[in-house]
């Protein structure tokens, strides 16, 4: 980047500067120029004499003593009193000194105990603020997929198809939820058993006549699944849904033995 | 050694530093007091207090945010418009008399101040009046140039330009 120097200096930033009255963008703007153009650096130099000889001249004359002051109030001189020995006696400021060094380090280990303990006190809220915060985001994303799923259930174009429980196990009953435009069906399965180990429920879309099964998919993962809802593709012209219980990755076409529920669509 | 030098062995504590520091800008650090309190007795108390301050908070400064000597001009500035307001119980920097340098400058009479005020009229020699007000604001007074420009009553935009012209002025005073 390249600048017009004249233009910059004339345009009286540098007076502002030195001034102190930019804004920190604008400071680190002119110390960059600074850096690049030595005119720029000496102009701002050449601006700020002018300012050291003004307020020079509303100064005082200067004591002579002055840094001394300064000095001795920034406690840079130690005062060294030797200690006025003596002889005999008890050196009672001896077992002074131990006593207290010994208090100190009982102080100091106290201390170090307190400041581990507030430590790992720290250490565990954190961990608990961690899985709060853990928590509160599972929570957040399941809401999330709840809502999109009302959202989806909720769709004008989709029709609700009740399947209702078969011979083999007539309290068992599902839920249909057909979206003919997006080709998707939503099976609400909170109303079937869970299957038995080696065994999967498989959705079929049915043609009555004649009777023509056609598998859309499997619910999988029936157990760990806690809403009980499953999205399966539909790109079929059904005119009713089957559950069967087939044995573990589905079947060919479906054992009718053992169809838990049926629903016809617009019944 | 150079400033740079100098300011980096001052941060790090180091009295011989700071001590040439003192000696290069303790004259101009109780100038710029003294404008504010006319003073000259309080002024350099001030000022020691002011280098003290400044030894204490020496891990503040940062060459990212300016010059060094506008740092210290700044704390310098801060503890004399307290010092003033103290005194007057005024709260508001408004109501700080923004003609002091003006007044120096024209009658030269401040007797407490103590200043060597022929050298300071030789200085602000040929200035404008408005220029010596702009000066006193934002060098002094520590103004913002919205500030200043409001006291001028002229648009913010003329300030920097202005400023420029009225410390050319100086400038052209001093060779």
């Amino acid at each position: 980047m390249s600048i017009d120097v004249k233009e910059y200096i004339a345009s009286g930033i540098l007076e502002l500067y030195v001034a102190g009255e930019l804004s920190p963008e604008e400071n680190l703007e002119v110390q960059h120029y600074a850096i690049q153009y030595p005119e720029i650096r000496k102009e701002i130099e050449e601006i700020e004499k002018a300012i050291l000889e003004l307020t020079k001249a509303a100064s005082s004359k200067m004591p002579q003593d002055g840094f001394a002051k300064v000095k001795a109030e920034i406690g840079d001189v130690i005062p060294f009193t030797p200690e006025a020995s003596s002889g005999k006696g008890t050196p009672w400021g001896s077992y002074l000194g131990w006593a207290a060094s010994v208090l100190l380090a009982i102080g100091l280990f106290w201390m170090y105990t307190e400041n581990s303990k507030l430590k790992s006190e720290i250490e565990l809220t954190n961990q608990e603020k961690q899985s709060l915060e853990d928590i509160l985001s599972d929570t957040r994303e399941e809401i999330t997929g709840k809502e999109t799923l009302l959202q989806e259930i909720r769709d004008k174009n989709v029709t609700v198809i009740a399947l209702g429980g078969q011979t083999v196990s007539p309290s068992s009953y599902a839920k249909a939820y057909w979206n003919k435009e997006e080709r998707k069906v939503i099976i609400d399965a909170q109303g079937l058993p869970e299957p038995p180990d080696g065994f999967t429920y498989q959705v079929w879309s049915l043609k009555l006549d004649p009777l023509t099964p056609t598998s859309i998919g499997l619910l999988d993962d029936f157990a760990s699944q806690n809403t009980k809802l499953f999205t399966l593709e539909n790109a079929n012209e059904s005119e009713a849904f089957g559950i069967t219980l087939e044995p573990e990755g589905g079947s060919e076409s479906p054992t009718l033995e053992q169809l838990y529920t049926l629903g016809a669509v617009g019944s | 050694m150079d400033l740079d030098n100098l300011i980096q062995q001052f941060q790090k504590k180091d009295t011989v530093a700071f001590e040439t520091l003192y000696n290069m800008y303790a004259e101009n650090i109780c100038g710029a007091i003294n404008v504010i309190v006319k003073d000259s007795e309080r002024s350099q108390e001030i000022c020691q207090d002011v280098f003290v301050k400044i030894w204490e908070k020496s891990d503040q400064y940062d060459a990212s945010k300016g010059r060094f000597f506008t740092w210290i001009l700044n704390i310098a500035r801060n503890a004399a418009i307290d010092e003033v307001r103290s005194k007057t119980h005024k709260n508001q920097k408004k109501n700080l008399p923004v003609d002091s340098l003006v007044g120096i400058f024209e009658n030269g009479e401040d007797l407490n101040s103590k200043m060597d005020t022929i050298g300071l009229q030789s200085l602000l020699k040929g200035l404008k009046e408005k220029c010596i007000l702009l000066i006193d604001m934002l060098y002094f007074k520590g103004y913002t140039q919205k500030e200043a420009a409001k006291e001028l009553n002229t648009p913010i935009g003329t300030i920097k330009t202005r400023i420029r012209s009225c410390i050319s002025n100086i400038r052209k005073n001093m060779a």
